[in-house]
Parts: structure tokens; sequence; C-alpha cells
């Protein structure tokens, strides 16, 4: 039967192709503006460390004294004092202590002009902690960071640059003033979004040069800069004494017991500060945040992205509405047909079923169109001076979703007109005849 | 012209009329809201930076001690004034559309956080450096030369400084700012004139009403004042003075590194400032004319149907005596109908759009006047697509009426 369906169906697009067309180039229309946009949301909104993101946390308190008008949340980052405080006490599985700076880097004794490079000061954990690849060596050890080591791991864009991608641990580089032996090299590494720095543009690159915390802070002494100050810092150039938040940390937290656990230590430690009269609020203004709780609170889909999904969306009802409007034309001017269809003892269920198989047609022949189109579109946002340029290309979840979307489209625009084909009353339209 | 008989008819397609009537009505919600939403961006590209900015560059190095400040200083200023084209090459922290570099909250109160002004971005000048901008100053004086305060760590700790008229209003509404005092933490400042307009480094990253909260603050090259400079060339040639002035760095200061993303053209900067705002436009436009050609291709669709079906009856009528025009007019009345009802709805469903959207964009009200101008926007489109079908209709010889179907 459903072949017999599909062979009217085909008879029927093909005698009105205008009208099909129409149809088609609606729902296509419809489905590529919505599958561009959606799949731009749902790349954006994708974890960037699938399967360990459960257990990494990201801690939060909020060290202001006093606290200036409309501060209610707590800033992503931290002092000096409390972050260096929460990080030694290793109370976690791991415990990354991040800052982030720019230093000036060059190979000495090359005559290469020097570079102002991104400089990812943090601890041993960091690399374990978010599954960092590496090419060349490893990350540094805790004893390297006790120690304050002169070491450092590089990007793989960066080793492409001064070393051609060779084998470079054991070189030297220049920080500054001062000497560091690398002693990893990474593989290519662009976590998306960048989850790790609550300061970064959400899909900007990683940064090139990764050095023991406690050896940046005398390597690029000065250079910090905070995110934001409550006092103005007597000296700018020494933040470990400002009143300023410029550290955050991260920790891996292996089960519920440990977060529970965790979570107490930390009101537990900002109920101290206050009582200590060091901070103005204590654990009421404590967070502790899973990964994807947190890019969620931090927004990590770009209010445009999101603005434009809506719009697509809404354009798609548009172009549903169009549709039903178009196949309610389409049935109901085969009255005639149907009339006789059903005088021959075709029942309503199958007058139904012929309606809806014929739209399902229609929804196919528009997902094709609108995958076609959702790939310009993707071409088109590649193309865009946008950071997540790189990231818009279809994936197979996306790819079906497009044809799951168009053929549900037009089952649904199909519904009412086959309802009211299959409520054709026979006599009246052979009477016609 | 009846319109009885046109809503007896449509009565008669309750379904269809109800369809064409909401898609219009969608249409209305989304194009009002569109609208809007590119008028809003349109104005923020419009933001009046209050500087020359066709003949300015700015060019920033970094990567050299504070001790060496001075010194860099001293050879980039003489290296970047040697350049042919030259007009003047003077120090500057922040430019607008470019990287934020001094912001603080500022209090009327000395070190106080109770009387809160807001926040505002402090852009220091050197010698120079003001007229170099080509701000225009509307009350008080322009910056003397004892001025120019030394600023050690984030500002001069005593500043005189101009404030933007919008800062003025916002900070002593009513008064003359002329004179006045304002605090950030221990840092003292006074003001000692008024310009016209000064947008923020970042402006879009405040209300609109905060984009020009600026100060001026005149102050000694050196310190936090080093590393960024301005440029002032002819409008022909700033592109090339920039050019110039980035290859001859190396020779300048071959010690420190050229910031290549922060050097541009003050028209660069804006252009790649409102980048994301212009695909946003770029982008609902597109939709707005996509939607608007897919509510007409319904029309045409349904209303080609509906002639289809009543060729006899409009046979009928011409044959009982009625024009071309009477038929013409028929199909265009009985667009106009469901066009208004969709309309209607539009609008409370425009507002409701528009509800949601300040819920979550920090969007103003909806203003009124753009609900005439959609409703007029679609009665249009609908006349546009009813015309083809009901051309067709009137068309239709009365002989019709004698053949049956």
């Amino acid at each position: 039967m459903f072949t017999y369906y599909l062979d009217l169906a085909l008879r029927s697009l093909k005698r009105n192709k205008v009208l099909t067309a129409l149809m088609v180039l609606a729902i296509a229309v419809g489905i590529g503006a919505s599958m561009t946009t959606l799949t731009i949301v749902h790349l954006l909104s994708g974890d960037p460390l699938p399967g360990r993101s459960s257990v990494l946390f990201f801690p939060q308190l909020d060290p202001e004294s006093p606290v200036s008008q409309g501060h209610t949340q707590p800033y992503p980052m931290m002092d000096y004092r409390s972050a260096v405080d929460l990080w030694s006490a290793h109370r976690a599985d791991r415990q990354a202590i991040i800052t982030s700076s720019s230093a000036k880097v060059r190979l000495p004794d090359s005559g290469q002009p020097p570079l102002m490079l991104g400089l990812l000061s943090t601890s041993a954990d960091f690399f374990p902690m978010f599954d960092v690849p590496f090419q060349y060596g490893s990350g540094w050890s805790a004893d390297d960071d006790a120690h304050r080591a002169r070491v450092a791991v590089i990007s793989a864009g960066l080793n492409q640059k001064l070393f051609g991608g060779a084998d470079s641990v054991g070189r030297i580089l220049r920080v500054r003033d001062t000497d560091v032996r690398i002693v990893g090299v990474l593989k290519p590494w662009r976590p998306t979004p960048l989850f790790y720095d609550p300061w970064s543009q959400n899909f900007s690159k990683t940064e090139d040069v990764f050095a023991p915390f406690t050896s940046s802070l005398e390597i690029n002494q000065g250079n910090f800069q905070p995110y934001t100050c409550w006092h103005v810092p007597k000296d700018p150039r020494d933040m470990v004494h400002a009143d300023c938040v410029w550290v955050w940390l991260w920790v891996e937290l292996g089960s519920p017991a440990k977060v529970r656990d965790y979570a107490r230590f930390l009101d537990h430690y900002a109920d101290t500060q206050k009582a200590a009269g060091r901070f103005a609020v204590g654990s009421e203004r404590v967070r502790l945040r899973d990964l994807m709780t947190w890019l969620t609170a931090r927004g990590q889909v770009p209010d445009d992205v999101r603005l434009q999904a809506w719009l697509a969306l809404a354009f798609l009802v548009i172009c549903l509405f169009n549709a039903v409007g178009l196949l309610l034309a389409k049935f109901l001017r085969r009255s005639g047909e149907i009339g006789v269809r059903r005088a021959l003892g075709a029942s309503r269920g199958a007058i139904f079923a012929q309606c809806l198989v014929e739209a399902g047609v229609i929804g196919l022949l528009g997902g094709f169109f609108g995958w076609v189109l959702t790939l310009l579109g993707l071409w088109l946002v590649r193309h865009q001076p946008v950071d997540y340029a790189h990231l818009a290309r279809l994936d197979t979840t996306m790819f079906l979703a497009t044809f799951a979307l168009a053929v549900c489209t037009s089952l649904l625009a199909g519904f009412i007109p086959a309802l009211r084909a299959s409520r054709v009353v026979p006599g009246w339209q052979l009477k016609a005849l | 012209m009846q319109i009885q008989p046109i809503v007896a008819a449509l009565r008669r397609h309750r379904l269809a009329t109800l369809l064409i009537a909401m898609e219009i009505a969608l249409a209305c919600a989304v194009l009002c809201n569109a609208f809007f939403l590119v008028a809003q961006r349109m104005e923020m590209i419009h933001t009046n930076s209050g500087i020359d900015e066709r003949s300015l560059a700015v060019l920033s190095v970094n990567g050299f001690e504070p001790s060496q400040a001075a010194d860099v200083n001293a050879r980039m200023l003489a290296g970047l004034q040697a350049i042919p084209g030259v007009q003047s090459a003077t120090l500057i922290n922040q430019v607008p559309f470019g990287p934020q570099r001094a912001a603080a909250g500022v209090t009327h109160d000395p070190g106080g956080y109770k009387k809160l002004i807001g926040v505002v971005d402090f852009v220091l000048g050197g010698p120079g450096t003001f007229k170099a901008l080509g701000l225009k100053l509307v009350e008080g004086r322009l910056p003397q030369a004892d001025d120019y305060q030394p600023a050690v760590s984030f500002v001069p700790n005593d500043a005189q400084v101009l404030v933007t008229r919008a800062l003025a209003e916002h900070a002593w509404p009513g008064e003359s700012p002329l004179g006045k005092d304002f605090w950030c933490d221990k840092f003292h400042f006074r003001v000692i004139g008024v310009v016209d307009h000064f947008a923020r480094a970042q402006p879009h990253q405040y209300d609109m009403a905060q984009a020009e909260w600026t100060v001026f603050t005149p102050t000694a090259p050196g310190g936090s004042l080093s590393g960024t400079y301005l440029l002032r060339a002819r409008p022909q040639d700033v592109q090339r003075v920039l050019r110039d002035a980035k290859a001859a760095v190396a020779k300048i200061a071959p010690d420190v590194v050229l910031d290549q993303e922060d050097s541009k053209t003050l028209g660069d900067l804006r252009t790649d400032y409102f980048e994301t705002d212009r695909i946003m436009i770029g982008l609902l436009l597109g939709v707005v004319v996509l939607m608007l050609g897919v509510t007409a291709l319904g029309i045409v669709g349904l209303t080609s149907f509906w002639v289809g079906q009543r060729r006899r009856t409009i046979g009928v009528r011409r044959a009982l005596g009625a024009t071309r025009g009477d038929i013409l007019r028929y199909f265009q009345t009985e667009n106009l109908l469901i066009v208004t009802i969709g309309i209607t709805l539009g609008m409370l469903l425009a507002y409701l759009l528009n509800a949601v959207l300040m819920k979550f964009y920090e969007l103003p009200h909806l203003p009124l006047y753009y609900l005439p101008i959609g409703a007029l926007a679609l009665w249009g489109l609908g006349q546009l697509a009813v015309l083809g079908p009901a051309l067709r209709a009137s068309h239709v010889p009365p002989v019709v009426a004698t053949r049956s179907v």
C-alpha cells in the first residue's frame, strides 16, 4: 500500500510542479536557516572535555571588602592569598592554580625578533587534569612547582614557529630575562570553548607558553594584570599583595562525597576569613560549580547566536504555517478524486495515510534542499570574522537532525490538511462531477 | 464594495483564512522586532567617538620594562614624528574601539564607596594629544602645560581633567561641572573642561547611556603613559603613515615588540569593532526578506487555489454584470481583511516577543511607531502578492458560467 501511496504522491507532486516547488522551497529555506543557527548553538554549547567534565569543579569565593554597590556574585577569580591557601591545602584529588599574563619570549642567540606571547602560569596537575595531549616530553612535576623550577611547556604552534616542529625538549627559551628549559611540547590543542580561562574570549586559542605558577611570579613579576581591584594597588606591579582578583583555581573531585567535603571546606574557609575580618561576606557567596554548569553560568553561547537561533525558529514556524496552507489547498483541490476513491471503498484512514505520505515526500525533498542550504549557511559562517568560525561544520547528529526536522515539520504541516481531506464527503463530490 | 459576501465566503474557509492570518501575525511580530533590533544596532554602529577618526591612527608597542619607559617614549616620539606625512605623534593610553586600559569606579566622596558616580574610562593623554584627537571643547578651558602630571601607578594623584557632557550631566545634573571634584579611591580629580563627545574604549560593553563616560586626564609621559602612540596625518595619508611607522619601529626601538593587532587606523578599529553588529544587521535583514518572501508565496498559493475553485462563481458574477474591476477589488478586499486580522494579532504578538527579548537581551521597549510601519509593510505585501491571482480571476470570461466544470 505504501509504495502505491508513494507512487500517487509522486504523480500528484509532478502534476502541479509550481506549487510543489513552492512548498519544497519554503520548507528548505526554513530548515536551512534553523539548522544553520541550531548547529552553531549545538557546537558552541558542546562539552570541551567529554567524560571528564563532571569531575572538574570551579571554586569561587568573594574576597572583596568592603563590597561595592551592585556586586552580588563572586568574581570569576580570587586574590592571591585565597587562591594559594586553597591550592596548597590539597583537599581535592587534583588542583591547578592558574593565571594568565603576556610575556616577551625569544630564542637566545637566534637573532629572531622577540615575540609577545600568552604565558599560562599554572601547577603540575593542570596537564593530567585537563587531559592535555603531549607531542614530546611531558608536563612538569609537583616538585618543580615547589622548587620554582625554570621549566616550560610550549604549544604546538610555537614549536612549529621556533623549531620547525622538531622535538625541542631540553632547548632553552628566554622568557623576559630568564632562561627556561622546555620540558614538553603539546600536540595541537584547542579546547572549545576555552573553558579553563574565565577571562578569555570563549573561542580564543590557548596560551603558547605554560610555566609553573611559582616560577612565573618571579619571571614575569610586574606584568600580571588584575581582573578587577577593590582598592587601587599601592604598587600596580605587585599583584601578590594587592587587593585585586587575578588568580583562579580548578579542582578535580572524583565522587559526590568529595564534592560535598570540598564545598564544606570552601564554606569553612570563607567563614573563617570573614571572622578574621579579611572578607566582607562569607560562605553565602561561595560557589562550587562543575565545568558545564560553570560554562552555562558564564554564558557560553554568545547572545547574538542565541538570538539568531530564535529568529530562525520563528522563521521555520512561518514556513510551517505556509506549508499547512498550501497543502490544504492542494489536497482539497483533489476533492473530486478523493471522492471517487472513497466511493470505490477507500477508508478515511487510507486517504489520511495517502495525504501524509505526500506530505512526507515533500518533507524529504525539503530536508534534502534544506541540508544543502545548511551546508551553504555554515560555509557562510566559516567565512565570517567571528571567533567561532572555525567550528562551523555539520556533524552526524545535526545531519540526521536536519532530515528529522524536515520530515517532522512536513508531517505536522500535513496533519490538518490530511484530516480535512479524509473528511471529504464522497456523495457531494460525485454529484459535482 | 460590500464586505458581507466576502466575510461569508471567508467563513466557509475558516481554516485557510486563519492559517494565512496567523502567518501574517507571526511575520508582523518578527518584522517589527527585527527592524527594532536593526535600528538598535545601527545606532550602536554610529556611536559618536567625538574624535577626528579619519586623520588618526594608533601604534602600540610592548615588551619593555618600566625603567625603559622614558627612553622608549623619547625614541618612539622622535622617530614617529620624523616620518613624512605625520602631523603629530603623541602619547595616549587608549582610544575609542581599541583595548580598554584604564577604567574604574569614581565617587563623589574621597576614598568612599557610598556616593558612586559610575565606572568611567580614563583616557590619559600627553601634551598635544587633546588637540590631535580633535575633541570639541564646549565649556571650561584646555589643559595647560602644568596640568600634565606624572602617573606613577594608575592615573595622576591629583589631576585636572576634562569630562564629556554625558558624564557631566549624569554626575552633576543641572549644575555646571566646572570646578567639581570626584575621587577614585585616594586619587582626586577636578573638572576644568567639558567636551562634546568622547566614546570610551569599549562602548558596547556598557549601556548606551554610558558609552561616553570618559575622562580625559592630562598626564606627563612615562609610568602608565608609555608604549601607545597616537598618529595624526591627513586622511589620505593615514594608511601609508601607519604602514611606514610600523616598519620604522624595528629601527627606532629594536628591543620592543610591535603590537600588530592593536596598531591600526581609527577607521579600521571602528570597522573591526562593529563587525559583528554589521553581520547581525545583515542576518536580520536577510531573514526579514526571506520571511516576507515566504509569506507572499503563501498568499499567492492560497489565493490562486481559491481563484481556481471559484472560477464558476466568478463567471456567474461576471455574467450577472460585475465588471473586471469588481472581481479584482473583491480579491483585494478579501486579502485586506485577512491581513488586517493578521496584523491585529501580530501587534499583540510583537509586544509579547518584545517583552521576551527585553527579559533576555536588555532591550528597551518597542516604540509604538514600529507597529504602523510593520502594518503598512504587510498590507503592501499582501496587496502585491494578491495582485497576480486577482488579475487572473478578473480575466475569467463570463461564458464560464454557462459551462459545466
